[in-house]
């Protein structure tokens, strides 16, 4: 489904004397098709500039993407944009992922009208099926994503994420933003839908409690590479590298 | 539900409303929109017309605020005057910001080499004393309405420029413009739908102060006998006439320059108050302070 070979992204800074800082520093996984990949590692270790490489959404300073049999790195900027809805990203803070001038209904009728397959009528039908399927309410539409909580704008960002009904879904620390209780809701949600969908994810977080409970397999990251990657299993019954058995230790969970 | 979905603009509203100094600025340039449309109609005399045996009259019934040394009235040539205040004002900042937030765009969204070029752009024109440019290149195009309008316009359109670029910089970074593009919308609909909204507010503070500053200007480029012609009543050229007669007749410079102050005061007011009720933090910690 998905496969990455030896990416890295170095960023520069500096006008006469260029500095570099290797966020990621040849990573290499592939995932398959209905998986979910966690993807752990401490906050600035670059799992998100991973998650971004990924999409495109950055360039990278080498390495390959191969989604699908296509070489996304070789795409042009027409066929990429083609490409684009059927690999989604949600991110991190979901009260910034939304419009704030965008009503919830507009916001989530956006990637269907961009897709253009589907009439006025028809989106009006889609979205009120979608604001079902992800427990919102159909009178949110009118509202605007201030007016929400976290936990609903998050339900919202998947909503409109499912439109397009993406074959691949980074998940950018989905839950870190949320309290306790609705971190739960939303990772039992995404589960669900999973199943359902059929849908290949890269689930990216901190948190190796909501990793395990998410993914098939686990990749450990530090310092822009992977150092360990196995079942979910393997890596907290019988993990390897140093740098996991810290991770795993109860001291390091501050 | 249309009151929820209107709710920004009513917290907005709320806001200003509690802001004396904004109403009054407000209401004052209000005044100012209906005396220009309604000079002819408010006008005791014309003020174009001169009347040698009332030359320098003292305010009176008659002419309430006297008369200049060619016996014109000079309450309504300020009235008429505000129209050529107003309309510099208007036509500049339309055009100039226009210019400005459109380059902004393009620097703050392409960055790179077109950002650079226009940012060099901006400093360099930044670098002048910007009322001497303008009276520079008065000078060179010669005196007359239009030529105030490039005069100036040519010097105002940077600030609006910079502004739209730091606004969308930090519109640029935020999720939903990620996500817009991992949609696969174009640059275009997303500087259009997403971007632009989200980012132009600050530009309508700073055009709305930005107009008095332009009539300032106007006013200083009038004085210097740059502005437009005479017979037309114009409140810089009222206070070069009045010079002369500033001990006989201090009411030549008086008025007009009455006018100019509170016109530029309401704007000034008007557009401090926009800003604080769209950005509710900002005031808070003014009061702390």
């Amino acid at each position: 489904m998905l496969e990455i070979a030896n990416l890295r992204k170095y960023f520069s800074s500096g006008l006469l004397w260029k500095q570099s800082v290797k966020a990621v520093d040849g990573v290499s996984f592939h995932i398959e098709r209905g998986e979910t990949l966690g993807l752990v590692g401490e906050s600035g270790c670059g799992k998100t500039t991973v998650g971004r490489l990924l999409l495109r959404l950055i360039e990278p300073t080498e390495g390959k993407i191969i989604f699908d049999d296509i070489d996304v790195l070789q795409l042009k900027k027409n066929e990429l944009r083609k490409l684009r809805p059927r690999m989604q990203m949600i991110f991190q803070d979901p009260d910034a992922s939304l419009n704030p001038r965008m009503k919830i209904g507009d916001s989530i009728a956006e990637p269907l009208k961009l897709q253009g397959h589907l009439n006025s009528g028809g989106i009006k039908v889609k979205v009120l099926d979608l604001i079902e399927t992800v427990g919102l309410n159909p009178e949110h539409r009118n509202r605007y994503p201030y007016q929400l909580s976290g936990g609903q704008n998050q339900r919202v960002v998947l909503a409109r994420v499912l439109a397009l009904n993406p074959d691949f879904i980074v998940a950018d620390e989905p839950t870190s933003s949320l309290d306790v209780s609705i971190q739960a809701q939303i990772l039992n949600l995404m589960k669900d839908l999973k199943r359902e969908m059929h849908l290949t994810i890269l689930f990216i977080s901190h948190d190796l409690e909501v990793v395990r409970h998410m993914s098939d397999r686990i990749a450990v990251m530090y310092r822009g590479k992977i150092v360990e990657i196995g079942t979910a299993n393997d890596i907290f019954e019988a993990a390897k590298h140093p740098y996991t058995k810290t991770l795993l230790s109860p001291s390091s969970d501050d | 539900m249309k009151q929820r979905s209107d709710s920004r603009f009513i917290s907005f509203v709320a806001q200003f409303k509690q802001n004396r100094a904004a109403l009054a600025g407000a209401t004052i340039v209000l005044l100012l929109v209906f005396v220009t449309l309604f000079a002819p109609q408010l006008s005791p005399h014309d003020p174009i017309k001169a009347c040698l045996d009332e030359r320098l009259t003292a305010p009176c019934m008659e002419y309430p605020f006297g008369t200049d040394q060619l016996g014109r009235c000079i309450f309504s040539r300020v009235l008429y005057g505000s129209r050529v205040s107003l309309s510099v004002g208007l036509i500049v900042v339309g055009i100039a910001a226009t210019i400005g937030v459109v380059l902004g765009i393009i620097s703050g969204y392409c960055g790179g080499v077109p950002d650079e070029i226009i940012m060099r752009l901006v400093d360099a024109m930044l670098a002048f004393p910007s009322l001497f440019l303008a009276l520079a290149i008065a000078g060179i195009l010669g005196a007359g309405f239009i030529n105030v309008i490039l005069a100036i316009t040519v010097v105002e359109w940077t600030r609006y420029a910079r502004v739209m670029r730091g606004s969308i910089l930090s519109v640029k970074e935020n999720y939903y413009v990620e996500a817009a593009k991992s949609l696969g919308a174009s640059d275009f609909y997303i500087v259009t739908r997403h971007i632009v909204p989200n980012a132009i507010t600050p530009i309508i503070v700073v055009a709305t102060l930005g107009i008095a500053t332009v009539i300032l200007a106007a006013a200083s480029l009038g004085f210097l006998g740059f502005g437009v012609q005479p017979p037309t009543p114009e409140w810089g050229m009222m206070l070069n006439d009045g010079r002369l007669f500033m001990r006989r007749a201090p009411w030549l410079m008086i008025f007009p320059g009455l006018a100019i102050m509170i016109t530029i005061l309401a704007f000034n007011l008007l557009g401090d108050g926009l800003r604080d009720a769209w950005d509710p933090r900002l005031r808070e910690r003014r009061r702390e302070r």
